[in-house]
């Protein structure tokens, strides 16, 4: 089969069928962001439609929100410290259940994909249920460490895929060479997976930076990060603030993966024109 | 390396694994321990309990047709969400997978950005569609085809929208992991054979799909059943799941057993859930389709 073409008739009217239910869905799926987008730079006073005109003023508006700002500096420290954390975590995790056999492996394989697969509600209450059973408050601390458990079977399964394709003999051709375990790590295994590292720190950065229901049960009293930020907002009414807000946050979130991979492919595609004329 | 010690030496993975695993122990199965006894602790008033040992919250969750009523609108929700997904979730896998499309990557890209997007920004931006000043509303007031807006924001509908919406990129994710690995060859085979382009969908392809099917339509039913934001800002309060139900009576009324008790009961269900799915088809689709 080449493609999507088909010969028989009833063939060329079931593809022309999915592309169009494939159209259908992306458009639903984007749909509703761009409306969010367009309408962050509508000038009307109420969040909807219909558009009135073109705008600045709501963002101008959340400079000036100083709540905001605060909740925006929350959010982006958690997630630049859940994400350097999570991803050593998740090397160390990786390098671990790749290149060794231990006892419980498989199961400790399995439970450090849990915290994806078990909803964030149930995480959440357990979290709180168990500090207010030892007596303690919630803390900044906490939250954290709640979030890199969440970002971690995300970090662990993409650096785990790259670690799989990295063959051990070159770690232990730098050993029988005399390298020490940690150099040989560094010199070697960590340039490789670079790609892996990269990803899944930009992975967790966003997983950190959009929690919400977990994020929700465990913040301290008082504190708010963007995404709760946003619900508190949202429940006295959608302002065209909200739109602008949210704006901000697809170009941060979506546009600092987009960068960050650029960059990545550009450096791959650098070094390799290097290695062709260093061996020419 | 240390002395008398193997190059793969079993101590030093569990040296390695050591400060994964205490994370895990402690707020992942600690709390879940600690949860399952809280179900048996005594409610005194709100945000108080004693440690005395009483069967009440179980009896109070077995018999008050309240909560059974919170679980099955759940259930429904969640499958119904799940299998919408799963029917206008294969038709984009297939087509990615099939077409000659030179920019293929565009389109798979396109599916993983909403995973950068808020989810709560995602959900909002819906009643921007469906709202009574949304576009739907204003479109067609303005043609004139009705002369009041249609409620459509704070239904059922609206959630499960809000839900396929959240969950659609992970259906066709994993469909289409589960397309790729895929020998092409068969297909030809089954068409050179005589096989219509029909028949070759529903005797070759179809069936070697089903696992990814199968995952992607565990991950949106644990995943919509488990919601609590999309109920809250698209549904009213009959809508509510029991995400919101949990999270109501213990940030609400503060009646942590309680809470404990309805967290464990989504938990075990959505396990039994996952746990038939796992014995059948193995951990390994699933791991697939997060992103290994």
């Amino acid at each position: 089969m080449s493609g999507g073409r088909y010969q028989d008739k009833e063939g060329r009217w079931a593809w022309r069928l999915t592309g169009f239910i494939t159209l259908c869905v992306y458009i639903f799926m984007f749909a509703p962001i761009i409306a969010t987008v367009v309408l962050s730079f509508n000038a009307s006073m109420f969040g909807g439609f219909p558009l009135t005109g073109f705008s600045l003023q709501w963002y101008g508006k959340l400079l000036s929100n100083e709540q905001v700002l605060a909740a925006f500096r929350t959010s982006l420290w958690i997630a630049l410290v859940t994400a350097a954390v999570t991803t050593l975590l998740g090397i160390i995790t990786a390098f671990a259940l790749v290149r060794f056999e231990f006892p419980g492996k498989a199961t400790f394989g399995t439970l450090v994909i849990l915290p994806a697969l078990v909803p964030e509600t149930i995480l959440g209450v357990g979290l709180l249920v168990l500090i207010k059973a030892v007596d303690q408050p919630r803390s900044l601390g906490l939250l954290l460490l709640g979030h890199i458990m969440l970002a971690l079977p995300y970090v662990v399964l993409i650096t785990q895929a790259r670690m799989v394709g990295i063959r051990r003999t070159y770690e232990e051709a730098a050993l029988s060479l005399g390298a020490s375990r940690l150099s040989s790590f560094r010199e070697i295994t960590l340039p490789l997976l670079i790609p892996a590292v990269v990803a899944s720190a930009l992975l967790a950065f966003t997983i950190s930076f959009d929690n919400t229901s977990a994020s929700l049960f465990w913040r301290p009293a008082g504190v708010e990060t963007m995404p709760t930020q946003i619900l508190s907002m949202l429940k006295i009414s959608i302002s065209p603030e909200i739109n602008a807000l949210g704006t901000v946050m697809i170009v941060v979130t979506v546009g600092i993966p987009l960068v960050g991979g650029l960059i990545l492919q550009s450096l791959t595609r650098l070094r390799k024109r290097v290695d062709a004329k260093g061996n020419a | 390396m240390t002395k008398g010690w193997k190059l793969y030496d079993p101590r030093l993975a569990w040296i390695l694994v050591a400060p994964v695993l205490l994370l895990l122990l402690l707020f992942l199965l600690l709390p879940i321990a600690v949860m399952a006894v809280y179900t048996f602790f005594t409610f005194v008033t709100a945000g108080v309990e004693t440690s005395e040992l009483t069967l009440a919250n179980w009896t109070e969750f077995l018999t008050d047709s309240y909560y059974h009523g919170f679980l099955l609108k759940t259930m429904r929700v969640g499958a119904m969400t799940a299998i919408i997904c799963a029917v206008l979730g294969y038709f984009p896998a297939y087509f990615i997978w099939a077409t000659n499309f030179r920019h293929k990557w565009l389109l798979l890209l396109l599916l993983i950005v909403p995973f950068w997007i808020s989810f709560t920004i995602r959900t909002f931006s819906w009643i921007h569609i469906l709202g009574e000043q949304g576009l739907i509303n204003v479109t067609l007031l303005k043609l004139g085809l009705i002369d009041q807006p249609l409620q459509m924001l704070y239904t059922e509908g609206a959630v499960v929208m809000g839900l396929l919406h959240f969950l659609l990129p992970y259906m066709i994710l994993n469909v289409y992991v589960s397309l790729e690995s895929i020998d092409r060859t068969l297909i030809s085979a089954a068409r050179s054979m005589g096989c219509t382009s029909a028949q070759a969908f529903r005797e070759v392809t179809l069936p070697l799909s089903l696992p990814g099917l199968a995952a992607g339509l565990l991950l949106c039913f644990v995943l919509a059943a488990g919601s609590y934001v999309t109920p809250q800002l698209l549904g009213s309060g009959r809508d509510a799941l029991f995400g919101n139900l949990i999270y109501d009576t213990i940030m609400g009324q503060l009646n942590w057993p309680m809470g404990a008790t309805l967290s464990i009961v989504l938990f075990v269900v959505l396990g039994c859930f996952a746990a038939t799915y796992t014995r059948y088809m193995g951990m390994s689709q699933i791991v697939k389709g997060l992103g290994g």
